[in-house]
């Protein structure tokens, strides 16, 4: 996958320094490897991914090797080695928003978006990415809002009761 | 109590007893620290801090408080296990990585009423001894990070947090620790791990407890948001007071999210046993949707196994006789529902009607419990894996008869061969569904039945030639 043009390019600025060292002192002197994921969230925030360099900066900030940085950033399904599209939605996949529809419901985003998940699977390749780079779409597991399926998460905000005839209006709100 | 007024259409059920959830959905109500105070808040806080620790631990011994996170362990006695001669720092964690499929409460806890969390919280590492304190948050809650990192910089701002905590001489930090979308970070264990800065692969029992050798090789003690909010209420009421809302070992109020296909879906604040499973879905959640009828429930959370709706268990009295009990008479307690084969958890109630297709259900939950499997046991790993594989052939309508016999063999050598509950988690539901559903499922793979692909009815047509 091509990087994305729609994220900066990877580069510390000394306000995301500064922000790495406040996380750094919410643990133990001598514990610093704790602030892996908190300095994997700012990088990710950032940067709309993480990328090598960002892992190999993680580890020099913590004292540890890149690949300690990289076990962790390959098993977490919320830290992404791609870019995704500057609208990344999370489509809740289980039981109860799939009881409401959910399903549909990203066949419908993908439909609106011209997104292809064909090649995409849950594990190893989750994220697909429309033609334009807006879009990206990936299932996700249990957002713990059951009693209000289906729901998605599009970046950092959360919407529920998102019937799949509500998908063009939620895209709506995202059109640049 | 009787003056708080309700959002129009969110109004509580007449029969929910609101302690946990007095604030959510209430009028007028916002995150702020001054809203809290103006409603009485951190006064229990003030009241506990005059109180020895030990006898704030006996208070939540007393109420019989059981964790509300899944395993129900009574938390009093979870805080008991720190060892006494202990010189090393505690730690507390507050799990918030509600993410049992079915369960949506401390969402709203957090969201709307961050400061109850951090009331309950400072209590409790004032009764334990905790001078830091972490919110494990799910990563997938983003907003609800920014508010509780809010709550306690306007918490800090009046000494409820930092420093000699309102001149108590108790120094106190609480940070919130984001994880990063992993079910697994639910198990006390990987959660700590993951704390740490690692993968987070469960660690191996004994010890059973995170008290004795937890985060840092510290003592540690990890309680559910729900938990720690109750803290704050069992100050407030006495343990003993406390105890008499429930039922005997199944004390206080918990909140039910129930979900699937019932006309009212939601969460309900209830008394432990105070109502059955016929009254919550029918009287409280209005029954099934219209022309439907009720076929199966999960009844706390998708780990829980699943219970038919027109099942009856035969349950032991004290005195050794026995009683029968309808699936709809059984009450929303821990004890009646773990004597039924299934558990209360963590009190997501997930309900299908008649036009589910069993097989579905499963094969959605299998593919849960392959894609959260941590990956450090081979039987969890695999079987999960293969449980899922299995599914997928039956939904597709490409499975044989063996496969069900496959499937349970799976299921039952994941289970207690695991380090940690996950592959208890992983194999119940398969397990459950198949001794209960045996027939639907075989269904499914008979050579005669409607759910076979064309293409399956072929190949099983060329083999019997």
């Amino acid at each position: 996958m091509e990087t994305n043009s729609i994220f900066p390019s990877f580069a510390i600025s000394p306000e995301i320094d500064a922000e790495a060292n406040e996380r750094i002192n919410h643990y133990p002197e001598d514990k610093k490897r704790s602030a892996v994921l908190p300095l994997l969230h700012i990088v990710q925030h950032n940067f709309g991914f993480i990328s090598k360099e960002a892992t190999e900066w993680v580890a020099e900030k913590l004292e540890l090797e890149a690949m300690q940085v990289y076990e962790v950033v390959s098993f977490y399904p919320g830290l992404r080695e791609h870019a995704p599209g500057k609208y990344h939605f999370r489509v809740c996949r289980t039981l109860s928003c799939a009881m409401a529809g959910s399903a549909e419901l990203m066949d419908r985003i993908c439909e609106l978006t011209g997104i292809d998940r064909s090649n995409s699977d849950s594990h190893h390749n989750p994220i697909a990415v429309s033609p334009c780079g807006q879009w990206s779409v990936e299932f996700a597991e249990c957002l713990a809002s059951c009693g209000t399926g289906p729901v998605c998460l599009v970046n950092d905000d959360f919407h529920e009761a998102v019937a799949p005839e509500k998908a063009e209006d939620l895209l709506g709100k995202y059109k640049s | 109590m009787s003056d708080i007024k309700y959002i129009a259409g969110k109004e509580p059920h007449p029969c929910e007893h609101r302690l946990i959830f007095k604030n959510i959905d209430r009028e007028g109500w916002d995150p702020s620290i001054d809203c809290y105070l103006n409603d009485g808040g951190y006064e229990q806080l003030k009241k506990a801090l005059t109180m020895e620790p030990k006898s704030i631990t006996n208070e939540v011994k007393a109420s019989g408080l059981r964790g509300r996170g899944g395993a129900g362990f009574p938390t009093g006695v979870k805080w008991g296990f720190i060892p006494p001669n202990n010189t090393k720092p505690v730690y507390l964690i507050c799990n918030c990585d509600e993410s049992e499929p079915g369960t949506f409460k401390d969402r709203y806890i957090v969201h709307q009423d961050p400061h109850q969390l951090l009331e309950g919280m400072i209590i409790s590492c004032f009764a334990v001894g905790a001078h830091t304190a972490y919110i494990y948050m799910r990563e997938e809650f983003p907003e609800a990070a920014v508010l509780m990192e809010k709550a306690i910089e306007e918490a800090r701002a009046k000494n409820l947090v930092g420093k000699d905590v309102l001149g108590s001489g108790f120094d106190l930090e609480i940070y919130v620790h984001r994880g990063a979308g992993a079910y697994i970070c639910g198990e006390e264990t990987g959660l700590i791990e993951s704390l740490e800065g690692k993968r987070p692969y469960p660690r191996i029992k004994p010890p059973y407890f995170p008290a004795a050798l937890g985060l840092y090789m510290a003592p540690t003690i990890v309680n559910n948001v729900e938990s720690l909010c109750h803290v704050k209420h069992i100050i407030e009421m006495g343990g003993d007071e406390y105890s008499k809302l429930g039922v005997p070992r199944n004390t206080g109020t918990r909140i039910l999210c129930v979900s699937g296909d019932v006309k009212n879906p939601g969460y309900y604040e209830v008394q432990v046993g105070k109502i059955t499973m016929g009254e919550l879905l029918n009287d409280v959640c209005g029954g099934p949707k219209d022309g439907r009828k009720f076929k199966a429930v999960i009844p706390g959370g998708s780990s829980a196994k699943i219970m038919k709706c027109d099942e009856s268990y035969k349950l032991k009295n004290p005195d050794g006789s026995e009683r029968e009990l309808s699936f709809y008479d059984i009450p929303m307690d821990f004890d009646t529902i773990a004597a039924c084969g299934s558990m209360a958890g963590s009190g997501g109630v997930i309900v299908m009607d008649d036009s589910r297709k069993i097989s579905w259900v499963l094969n959605n939950l299998n593919h849960f419990y392959a894609h959260e499997s941590c990956g450090q046991c081979t039987p969890c790993r695999e079987g999960s894996m293969w449980m899922r594989k299995i599914s997928d052939r039956i939904v597709a309508g490409k499975a044989t008869p063996e496969d069900i016999q496959t499937l349970e063999d799976v299921a039952y050598q994941i289970d207690g061969r695991t380090v940690c509950a996950f592959g208890e988690a992983s194999s119940w539901p398969v397990e459950a569904i198949i001794a209960k559903f045996r027939d639907e499922l075989e269904a499914e793979t008979s050579e005669d039945n409607d759910y076979l692909s064309d293409e399956a009815k072929q190949q099983l047509e060329y083999i019997s030639s």
